[in-house]
């Protein structure tokens, strides 16, 4: 029987320790400004496709209107999600994510776990499917679902992907009611530091910044720049003029839909966006992923063969 | 007689998708075995959160063998139609009878069916039915291509009789039948092989799992009343969340905590809302306060230490829980206090509908709209103005943000912290009903004002940009608006010429806003006008008149207002009453009757009419008037169309030459008076009695009277007499829309 952990890092050591033990590819966080852990190219794009393919990771995500300044106790601009994608989904997902929590330090004969219908889609990255939010004791501790959709593409093979919420779940599996007081390190440390201690003051900060200082026109005039240069790269031809080979440039383009949508959150929580242009953004925002995903399918990794 | 029992098992079935679907199983699965040709006894569908479980009982062992004979071509008929008929029986020719016929010989088939196995049949059925399930959405999984509501992980299915039970051999994209199954995912894992439905529902049940949902529901809602008895207390019923939480949980096992005092002071429907919304939490009341004051929820099993870990979780999530909807109340009194100018300026940012324009623009529409209506139904116009402009403030609340459906409860108390009398914070609330057809009209005056204010503004702008409901779909749910304004018009009993209320509102979508203040009044001024006297009347036409040189470029719109949008709407108003007055049992053509009568956008007229008109057609002088006013309306259309003339007027008592006829006209005389005064009154029923005791000289002037008289001075009048019953029997309704 698993231990308590004491800490948010060891709840996030454990995680990796369990998937890399299950046989997941221990990736580490997408290095660009992302909304939730499924922006990460690991899961949207890889779960295009017939290629088989399994990875974890933990995703530090951003959610600018989320901000309050670091005085919440369970609300943050800046937080973290850990991911977990398999390819095609596993019989026993439902069982792997199960020992996961059990590894994690829940006692499963104490708890009360229940999986919740919850059905997932994302409008701007033009996906979806069908699965659960998973309660433990009433509170929700993960996201479980089955892709059936990513870009508007059929999921064929199906992936399965868990998100875990790992500042919520930590406080509940740590005791704390007030996230910023729960220890990120051991507390027995030489210098023990709290989740506040690491987040509260680039709260305060980057609230300020994204509900009241951002420059709106900046901003806008980069979500243009970056719709553009997507849809150029994905203008590009197949064939590199330079080496000769086919090389599309998929993930390239994605970084830039990946950028437009993080701008849209930014001009969001600004509140500049009225509600009509609110589906427009989004709308833009989608159809550069969709075409992202269409040219993904066009690549090795995305399962494109060469015609024999 | 072999029994059926069969279990799909399955990752978490959404509990809103288990109570169709078992019914859909039973369905399927029992037809398809019908259409094959077994009976059965008795069958039964069972849902819990991973299982659909059916059992068919007394299930015929085999389909009988059936011989069918079919006819085929003529023996002398080409080859090539005889090898036609062979390939489609599958006989041979010397498998063939000849038999006479009236069109000489001809071959017949015997197509022998030989019966078949009921086991051979669930194979084939069941398999069918799990490959094309209704389910409302489904997903594929892995690297298959079968679709579930969630992953399928196994098939229970076997026959048991006399002889024991038997696998029924079939496979659906790699899963494979059994007689196995799994109970409770925590408190009993590992799988067991069953023998019958009772084997199933025993050894389940030693497994922590209770097969039937409402048995599931009975033990949920008898322990929940009992925990909260016990304390003291009484758990708020909840049909749809006692369904749902039995969906949830395959072994319940209730827990009952008690709201923390931190939020005791919050409204009852916020607790009540954020605890079924979020939590799926039953609400606790304190009898003697009606104060919530605590929360059941439900588990999905037992625990060493009775749940106190499971209560303990739930009560923190709850607490973070109430901790925002605090804080959201906390902020919302704020602005409310203030006045609720920030939310009003905010719904200028909402759209409403892009060609309808934002949340503010069509509170404004309401507002000037309620006012016009105000006097019409007894409420005060500036009361009314003020309560429709603040009746929609909270959609811009935190609260209603994170809870729609509390929207109208929670202007009701944020009108009351701006410093508004009870009358005008009930409006938030109440305007928006009734919301179904069960649900209470308003009858508070300045509630009525608005609730019709606001279904009319949405009901005119919707037909003003041609957006109506159409056989398909009704996505403003514009039938339900018009129902409503029905059911507050006649439980008021108001008085209302809608068609005028919806000129004035159509033209107020036209028109718009209005760039200063000037010109605002002058729209207003012209609008009241119309709301109260019609678009033609003369007090609009006055105001036109009067507007010199320079008047704003709408004028020209209301000069030449056409009403066939209007018009329109008011026959969408009918057919909403029609089927209204349709559960009351009042015919079709009884209605069809009063509305070709005038002020028909007067509903509350239209209704007396048509109640009294069915309660008179139910009587056996109703009856026959009826039919003596059908002879002389079709002797007198036959006449008018022969002599191509209208007889009218002019029947003269002088010219009567029989004593019927002199009858007929002392009785028409007697009437007249008495009809005019109960019309005057608008007691239809009087009016429709004092036409009865029209009915015997009717008739006796039928029976004595021969019409077409040679002399055509007595013809006339007699035509000219005929008309005269029926323009008196008319005036009530038309009697001629009526079905014979």
């Amino acid at each position: 029987m698993p231990t308590t952990p004491r800490s948010f890092q060891e709840i996030i050591l454990r995680l990796q320790a369990y998937w890399a033990e299950k046989g997941c590819a221990i990736l580490q966080p997408y290095d660009m400004e992302v909304g939730a852990g499924t922006f990460h190219p690991a899961t949207t794009m890889r779960a295009l496709g017939s290629v088989p393919w399994t990875a974890a990771y933990v995703q530090p995500s951003r959610r600018p209107t989320d901000g309050r300044y670091g005085d919440s106790p369970n609300r943050w601009q800046h937080y973290y999600q850990y991911q977990v994608l398999i390819k095609p989904s596993p019989p026993d997902l439902q069982d792997l994510y199960l020992g996961s929590l059990e590894a994690i330090g829940i006692e499963m004969d104490m708890h009360d776990i229940r999986f919740v219908e919850d059905d997932w889609e994302s409008p701007t990255l033009g996906a979806w499917g069908l699965g659960w939010e998973v309660w433990c004791d009433g509170m929700e501790v993960s996201q479980f679902t089955y892709f059936q959709q990513v870009g508007g593409h059929d999921c064929h093979p199906v992936s399965g992907e868990l998100t875990y919420g790992l500042e919520r779940l930590a406080m509940y599996v740590l005791g704390y009611d007030d996230g910023n007081a729960m220890p990120w390190n051991d507390p027995q440390s030489p210098i023990p530091l709290t989740y506040g201690d690491v987040f509260r003051e680039a709260e305060a900060q980057y609230a300020r910044w994204n509900f009241d200082t951002a420059n709106t026109e900046m901003l806008m005039r980069h979500f243009e720049d970056a719709e553009a240069e997507c849809r150029s790269i994905l203008d590009q031809p197949a064939e590199d003029p330079k080496t000769g080979r086919r090389i599309v440039m998929a993930l390239p383009a994605y970084d830039q839909c990946i950028k437009a949508s993080h701008l849209f959150n930014l001009l969001d929580a600004r509140g500049v966006i009225s509600v009509t242009e609110r589906q427009a953004y989004i709308g833009r925002v989608r159809t550069l992923a969709k075409a992202c995903a269409d040219a993904f399918v066009q690549t090795e990794a995305g399962g494109w063969t060469a015609p024999a | 007689m072999p029994d059926l029992l069969l279990e799909l098992f399955s990752e978490e079935i959404p509990a809103g998708m288990q109570g169709k679907a078992a019914d859909d199983l039973k369905r399927l699965v029992t037809n398809g075995l019908v259409e094959a040709g077994l009976t059965y006894a008795s069958a039964g569908a069972f849902a819990t959160p991973r299982r659909l479980a059916l059992t068919v009982e007394g299930l015929s062992g085999e389909s009988p063998t059936v011989t069918e004979e079919r006819k085929g071509p003529r023996v002398d008929a080409p080859d090539k139609a005889i090898d036609g008929f062979l390939r489609s029986t599958g006989l041979t020719r010397d498998d063939l009878s000849v038999q006479d016929d009236k069109k000489g010989q001809v071959y017949i088939a015997r197509i022998t069916k030989q019966g078949r196995l009921a086991e051979e049949i669930v194979a084939e059925v069941v398999p069918q039915v799990i490959r094309s399930f209704p389910w409302p959405k489904s997903m594929r999984w892995g690297t298959g291509s079968l679709r579930w509501v969630r992953p399928l992980h196994s098939i229970l299915c076997i026959l048991s009789g006399d002889a024991g039970a038997e696998v029924v051999p079939f496979e659906v994209d790699g899963i494979a039948v059994g007689d196995t199954t799994e109970g409770h995912r925590f408190m009993a894992p590992g799988r067991f092989s069953v023998t019958s439905f009772e084997d199933y529902t025993a050894k389940l049940k030693r497994a922590f799992v209770v097969l039937s949902p409402e048995d599931r529901a009975e033990t949920i809602w008898h322990d929940a009343t009992q925990l909260a008895f016990a304390a003291g207390l009484e758990v708020v019923e909840d049909k749809g969340l006692l369904s749902e939480v039995s969906g949830l949980v395959e072994w319940p096992v209730v827990l009952m905590g008690r709201i923390a005092d931190d939020f005791l002071h919050l409204p009852g429907e916020v607790l009540q809302t954020s605890m079924r919304e979020h939590q799926k939490f039953f609400s606790v009341r304190n009898p003697s306060t009606g104060g919530i004051e605590g929360f059941v929820t439900v588990a999905n099993r037992e625990t060493a230490d009775d749940g106190a870990t499971i209560l303990a979780g739930n009560g923190r999530v709850l607490a973070a829980r109430l901790a925002d909807a605090k804080f959201f109340w906390e902020n919302d009194l704020r602005v409310a206090k203030a006045g609720m100018r920030d939310w009003l300026e905010a719904l200028g940012n909402v759209t409403f509908h892009a060609k309808l324009g934002s949340q503010a623009e069509r509170i404004e529409r309401i507002a000037a709209l309620a006012r016009e209506i105000a006097p019409m139904v007894g409420a005060d116009p500036a009361k009314a103005e003020t309560a429709a402009r603040l009746a929609k403030a909270d959609l811009s609340s935190e609260m209603v943000f994170e809870f729609p459906e509390l929207q109208g409860i929670m202007g009701r108390y944020y009108i009351a912290e701006a410093g508004e009398g009870p009358d005008i914070a009930a409006v938030a609330p109440d305007h928006y009903r009734p919301l179904g057809a069960k649900d209470d009209v308003p009858e508070a005056p300045l509630s009525v004002a608005v609730a019709l204010a606001d279904k009319l503004d949405t009901l005119t702008g919707f037909w003003a940009i041609d957006e109506k409901p159409t056989g398909s779909g009704d996505p403003y749910a514009l039938r339900r608006a018009a129902l409503g304004v029905i059911r507050i018009v006649l439980s008021g009993g108001l008085r209302l010429h809608l068609d005028r209320l919806f000129d004035a509102q159509i033209l107020r979508h036209e028109i718009g806003e209005q760039p200063d203040s000037a010109l605002t009044a002058l729209r207003d001024r012209i609008l009241r006008a119309i709301a109260n006297d019609g678009v033609f009347g003369s007090a609009a036409r006055a105001i036109l008149d009067e507007i010199g040189g320079d008047a704003p470029d709408w004028i020209d719109r209301i000069a030449g207002h056409e009403a066939d949008v209007s018009d329109d709407l008011l026959s969408f108003f009918h057919d909403r009453l029609k089927v209204h007055l349709r559960d009351e049992g009042i015919r079709h053509d009884v209605i069809d009757a009063v509305l070709a009568m005038p002020n028909r956008d007067d509903l509350w007229l239209v209704v007396n009419r048509a109640r009294a008109l069915q309660d008179f057609l139910s009587t056996p002088d109703g009856e026959n008037l009826v039919l003596g006013y059908r002879r002389a309306a079709n002797i007198l259309a036959q006449a008018e169309e022969k002599d191509g003339v209208e007889y009218r007027f002019g029947a003269d008592r002088k010219f009567a030459d029989d004593p019927a006829e002199t009858a007929l006209f002392d009785a028409l005389e007697a009437a007249r008076p008495q009809v005019d005064a109960a019309l005057e009154a608008e007691d239809f029923a009087a009016a429709m009695g004092a036409m009865a005791t029209l009915r015997p000289p009717v008739d006796a002037f039928f029976e004595a009277v021969q019409i077409n008289a040679d002399n055509e001075i007595l013809r006339r009048n007699r035509l000219n007499l005929l008309h005269e019953i029926t323009e008196i029997c008319t005036r009530t309704a038309d009697l001629s829309k009526l079905e014979g």
